[in-house]
């Protein structure tokens, strides 16, 4: 199963876990399985036309799925797989 | 005046001596430190650490831009201030602070809040600039400003348990900038998805860690030793402790200078990101003043008051209140009445104003009132003795 990181601002949809594992041949269908299975958190990942939302980014492994093949990106088993939210915190 | 004319006296070369020593580094790093201006954006969580490691290094003229005072909750973890600087400005505070530490240095209080008019003419006064600010607003505008002043813009953010950092739009060898945090994330994220450190809590150590890591890029960046984060973005998740480093690449379509840019000078951040434009949309609803509560609490006027915060909140200051979190609002009529006045209370009066809107939609409720800045206006004007959050 490949392994999705889900970063800080997303954990209050994941119960507070930090990882979601599910069987995917692609990026789109490892994030289609993490929205089925959380309610709410799949308006904060893709946009009314399905497309991912900008202050989002997603990486298989160390790269950008912007450099391979966006949501069609294929990933197995020992993948893992990144949501990198923006965050703004630091001075108050 | 090039780094090489600098010169030490005999104090700066003993209190520099442990960077004289490292071969790599040596007195032409300390001399590249001491000819170097930095400007700190932020005097807070991340900045405190990055201030400190900046002027006991030795980086030659520090800029601190701060508009605001020290608050007693700031002391969890900016450990530039002590208690008795509550009150003051956090500029001339840490300014105080970094003196004392460092007197072969010059310090400069920017007592001001950045913006569009004063943001180029002040970064351009400085070779290299450190954000440590705290909201997606001010985040666009160092970036934007950095890329038109051709400044390096060493990054950190943190929330919660989790940090990020990266060095935006270092000169490279090839004579091009790095990536920009618009190569990163081209827009910020609608109002309220994701929580300010006021909001959302922050844990005291991390930004202490990720500003140090900003303290060294900045020395990197300065002194040339080393890789820099340039085009890498550096992940830390305290709860479960990993560290991730992930690529950061240009992005064609970045407006500042991508393949087509369309952006060449400052624009309306607070637009940008969506500031304003949502109250607009909500309804009004029934507001109460703190004194009017308190009045009718003496007069003995029927009501009850419904607390909406989460319990961690309520454990810290609470006014007598019911509590009910907004998330369980609108399955807890039965403990929301309909026949008497009922106020509806939070931290400073949004999250009431909520699940006012959500009880009145939902349930058809037309009793309920909202009390105008929750428990931290009734704190200040009524009861003192209560904790502020």
């Amino acid at each position: 199963m490949a392994t999705l990181i889900i970063p800080t601002p997303l954990r209050k949809f994941t119960d507070g876990n930090s990882v979601f594992e599910a069987s995917a041949s692609d990026v789109r269908g490892l994030l289609e399985a993490l929205s089925s299975s959380h309610d709410g958190i799949q308006k904060h990942l893709f946009d009314d036309d399905g497309v991912l939302r900008s202050f989002i980014r997603v990486y298989v492994g160390d790269e950008d799925i912007n450099e391979l093949d966006g949501a069609d990106t294929k990933i197995d088993d020992r993948d893992e797989v990144s949501i990198i939210p923006a965050i703004a915190g630091g001075s108050k | 005046m090039t780094y090489h004319d600098i010169t030490f006296s005999k104090e700066e070369l003993e209190r520099y001596s442990r960077h004289l020593i490292i071969p790599e580094f040596n007195i032409e790093g300390q001399k590249k430190l001491k000819a170097s201006s930095v400007l700190v954006i932020g005097s807070g969580g991340l900045g405190s650490p990055l201030l400190l490691y900046l002027a006991a290094a030795g980086v030659g003229r520090i800029g601190i831009v701060d508009f605001d005072t020290v608050d007693a909750s700031n002391l969890q973890r900016q450990v530039l201030f002590g208690i008795q600087d509550v009150g003051a400005s956090k500029a001339v505070a840490a300014s105080k602070r970094l003196e004392s530490l460092n007197p072969y240095i010059t310090i400069e209080v920017h007592d001001t809040m950045l913006t569009v008019d004063n943001a180029r003419e002040l970064i351009r006064k400085y070779d290299v600039v450190a954000d440590g600010t705290d909201n997606f607003p001010t985040r666009y505008l160092v970036n934007d400003a950095c890329v038109l002043e051709n400044k390096v813009n060493v990054y950190a953010s943190i929330f919660r348990f989790e940090g990020q950092a990266s060095v935006f739009n270092e000169l490279l060898q090839d004579g091009t900038r790095g990536p920009n945090y618009r190569d990163l994330f081209p827009s910020p994220p609608p109002p309220g998805l994701v929580p300010s450190c006021a909001e959302g809590g922050v844990i005291g150590v991390l930004p202490g860690i990720l500003g140090s890591i900003q303290a060294l890029e900045v020395l990197k960046v300065i002194s040339g030793v080393g890789d820099t984060l340039s085009g890498r973005l550096f992940l830390f998740d305290a709860t479960v402790f990993t560290t991730r480093i992930l690529k950061v690449r240009k992005n064609k379509s970045n407006p500042l200078n991508g393949e087509n840019p369309t952006q060449t000078e400052l624009i309306n951040y607070d637009q940008f990101c969506g500031i304003g434009v949502k109250s607009e949309k909500q309804r009004e609803v029934a507001e109460m003043s703190v004194h009017k509560l308190d009045q009718w609490r003496k007069d003995g006027v029927k009501h009850i008051l419904i607390d909406v915060r989460e319990p961690y909140e309520y454990g810290i200051a609470e006014m007598g209140g019911e509590l009910i979190p907004l998330a369980t609002v609108l399955e807890s009529t039965d403990r929301i009445p309909k026949d008497i006045p009922v106020v509806v209370q939070c931290r400073s009066g949004a999250r009431s104003a909520t699940a006012i809107r959500e009880l009145e939609d939902v349930h058809g409720y037309t009793n309920l009132i909202n009390l105008t800045g929750g428990i931290l206006g009734w704190q200040e004007a009524i009861q003192p003795e209560l904790a502020r959050y």
